[in-house]
């Protein structure tokens, strides 16, 4: 078969395969989180936490609940590391240094999972899956749970109230992404993905050499690191770790994970509002990005207009055999337009425009369809800014979904959408204005400067993936970089739960003949369009240094 | 709100997270990892185990992580690895540079020039994959067109005959799944030990 045709039967099969999961997961989610009955084991586990759940939150509770549940999770993820020598399964490694402990936890909790440590070189087996794979669960839970309290702002009115963080915590967890993990870890355990408590086997390779193969919990943790668009990988390659993904249908199934929930959490959104075609007018929006980004990156991936491809051949520097081209672009797109940032091939060695526009495709806000719970409250925020620009266009007070927006509302979209660039262009700025830090470059020119832009665009959306020549594990990266995915994701999330909080005080106003329609095509192209637009005039000049620079 | 009582709200609220996270780090980072560990050692314990693959009953690798055989011309070699000094397991990793990069890009010539000679081909017959290093570091997998500029030197090496070297490189090489899922490919080690199986090492 014609490579360009299987790969596109490839990106076929991937949207066939969500497109069926589409309405039984959305609806399912959204009677999670709208049902009045708890499960046993959730009551359970109410009491044990000591928490009311028929409870209804304001936001600032809701929102000091979840920031007080986050710092308890950075405190402890901090604390495994630190006395790691001391626990079972520690395989022998030392004690995490305080700077690259501090900044593996604030990363793990924020769901970025940017990974300045090697993990066969640091993570002991109980580090792993009794630390940071919690947290994968759990940083992915907290996503939803802004998500839906976001949902509740504009489908509730005169209340003022969002729900229970701890319940639609616990049910997160419980309903959603424990079930789906198990039964993805069971698949990836058939496929060849490795599971056991080893610390390696030692074997005689056969020209006479030695080499240690790795174990341990790896497949349990790779379905819920794909599947809450986490992306730490037990091991230093990630996904692209033969243990992690062993072959073509583990890779097609691992992006098929981490796309599932973003992408079916538009019909959640749909159903709790009541109206499926505002979910598929969002759906439609980040499907268009995202085809278009895929397009562009493996057009230019299999083009290869770049000196060394252009000597071997081909562009398979930092790329999988059993990938490919197709395969290797696909997961780069997935990978970086979700917040997973898990990689199966190296966005380094990408064709510089390629990896440019996979730092675009971060700078959109991963929005397309951006993480778990993450991406639909980005992208809501973007719509709001829309219709609000639509309504300066015609001299109207905007609206969304029968909630007016006003001045006080667009002050917290404002502010939500100028902390992440500011965040990226502050430090990125700062690093490559010290002579220290320059020093953790390992391209020179304009590459140089796209591995430190590409750090902080990362660590900010909290997605994780890297242009991983930079040496980030010094004082200087674990600290700034800690504090950006911080800010990058708890200032969002708190502005997100305020707006929410105010629109749920609002009375709904009916849709009239003067309404702007919010779930038709012409609505998806201007959101679309403004997405794109609001970074790439953030964005444009710090991307014309780099990869512009480095590929034109 | 007052001060006090936001306070009192936030501590509460503290306690209940660090409740919340114990019965969590318990159910999600021991139950579930180790139910799963239960279930891959009882179902599938050579797959869970990393697929190891064993000759005379020692074990001499896994099919899913590649060895590297630099210079030795009587194996199939594998591509180049920046996973510590070569396949190394314990530090996977990838090169990370720029294709942009001078250096690299004089590199990359280097290593066309090196393989070429080493196979007895053309510089422009060269295979990508032959110079261009994985992901991992540690691909166990190489593309059938760098296997077939394998095939004269190591049939010349073990003294084989090229049709046998190219039926055994056939019989390790896998097409793409249903047709159109990831790329065809040839398995290093299990080539080369079928190699083995057959003919000495030659030397």
């Amino acid at each position: 078969m014609n490579d360009t045709l299987a790969g596109l039967l490839q990106v076929g099969a991937l949207i066939a395969a969500l497109a069926l999961c589409y309405r039984p997961l959305g609806s399912y989610m959204a009677h999670v989180f709208t049902t009045e009955r708890d499960l046993r084991v959730e009551r359970v586990i109410y009491r044990l936490v000591g928490v009311d759940p028929r409870a209804d939150q304001a936001w600032k509770t809701y929102a000091v609940a979840l920031l007080a549940f986050s710092f308890a999770g950075v405190v402890l993820l901090y604390a495994v590391q630190r006395l790691q020598s001391g626990l079972p399964w520690s395989l022998g490694f030392p004690e995490v240094a305080p700077d690259l402990a501090f900044n593996t936890a604030v990363s793990f909790v924020t769901n970025t999972n940017w990974q300045a440590y090697s993990g066969e070189a640091t993570m002991g087996h109980l580090a792993q899956m009794g630390g940071l794979a919690v947290q994968n669960f759990l940083s992915a839970a907290v996503g939803l749970c802004v998500a839906v309290a976001l949902i509740r702002g504009f489908a509730r009115s005169h209340t003022g109230r969002l729900g229970n963080f701890w319940v639609d915590l616990t049910r997160g967890v419980i309903r959603i992404l424990l079930p789906l993990a198990l039964v993805a870890a069971v698949v990836l355990i058939l496929l060849g993905v490795v599971q056991n408590l080893s610390g390696g086997v030692d074997v005689s390779t056969l020209s006479g050499g030695n080499q240690t193969l790795p174990g341990g919990p790896v497949a349990s943790q790779e379905a819920i690191k794909e599947l809450g668009t986490n992306g730490g990988g037990f091991f230093n390659a990630n996904a692209a770790h033969p243990f992690e993904n062993p072959g073509a249908v583990s890779n097609l199934f691992e992006i098929f994970l981490l796309l599932l929930i973003p992408v079916c959490l538009t019909r959640t959104l749909g159903e709790m509002v009541g109206d499926l075609r505002q979910g598929y007018a969002i759906l439609a929006t980040m499907t268009v990005i995202w085809v278009v980004m895929l397009a562009a990156v493996w057009a230019i991936e299999a083009a290869h207009p770049t000196a060394a491809y252009d000597l071997a051949g081909s562009a398979m520097e930092g790329k999988e055999t059993r990938f490919g081209v197709p395969g290797s672009s696909l997961y780069a797109v997935s990978t970086t337009g979700t917040s997973t940032g898990a990689v199966n091939s190296f966005h380094s060695s990408f064709s510089p425009v390629g990896g440019g526009l996979l730092m675009l495709n971060m700078g959109l806000g991963e929005v397309a369809p951006g993480g778990v719970g993450t991406g639909l409250y980005g992208i809501l925020v973007m719509a709001i800014l829309t219709v609000f620009i639509a309504g300066l266009m015609v001299g109207r007070t905007p609206e969304l979904l029968g909630k007016k927006l006003r001045a006080g509302e667009m002050k917290l979209v404002a502010l939500n959408i100028l902390t992440m660039p500011l965040l990226v262009l502050g430090f990125t700025g700062l690093a490559l204005a010290l002579s220290g830090p320059r020093e953790s470059i390992l391209n020179a020119g304009p590459h140089g400067l796209s591995e430190v832009l590409y750090a902080y665009m990362s660590g900010a959306n909290n997605n994780g993936s890297a242009f991983a020549g930079l040496s980030a594990n010094t004082p200087f990266f674990n600290i700034t970089l800690g504090v950006a995915m911080l800010a990058g994701r708890f200032i969002p999330i708190i502005l997100t739960l305020a707006l929410a909080g105010a629109l749920s005080k609002q009375a709904t106003v009916p849709r009239t003949s003067g309404t702007l329609p919010t779930n038709g095509p012409l609505f998806v192209g201007m959101l679309a369009t403004v997405v794109l637009i609001v970074a790439g005039l953030t964005f444009f000049p710090a991307l014309a240094l780099g990869p512009l620079a480095e590929g034109l | 709100m007052t001060t006090t009582s936001t306070l009192r709200g936030a501590l509460t609220q503290l306690g209940a997270a660090a409740r919340a996270l114990a019965v969590m780090t318990l159910l999600l980072g021991l139950a579930y990892p180790l139910a799963l560990t239960g279930f891959a050692q009882a179902v599938v314990p050579g797959r869970a185990d990393g697929s190891l693959v064993e000759r005379d009953g020692q074990v001499v690798g896994s099919t899913l992580i590649g060895q590297s055989f630099a210079g030795d011309r009587s194996y199939f070699q594998s591509r180049p690895s920046a996973a510590g000094e070569g396949y190394d397991a314990l530090s996977s990793s990838a090169s990370n540079l720029s294709p942009a990069n001078p250096e690299f890009v004089a590199e990359v010539r280097q290593r066309i020039k090196d393989v070429a000679a080493f196979d007895g081909i053309s510089p422009a017959d060269v295979a990508p994959d032959a110079v261009l290093a994985s992901g991992s570091g540690l691909d166990p997998h190489i593309s059938p067109a760098y296997a077939a500029q394998q095939v004269t030197r190591v049939a010349e090496e073990r003294g084989l005959s090229v049709e046998v070297v190219r039926d055994l490189v056939a019989d390790s090489t896998a097409g793409r799944v249903l047709g159109f899922l990831g790329e065809p490919r040839v398995n290093v080690l299990e080539l080369n030990l079928a190699l083995d199986a057959v003919s000495d090492r030659g030397h």
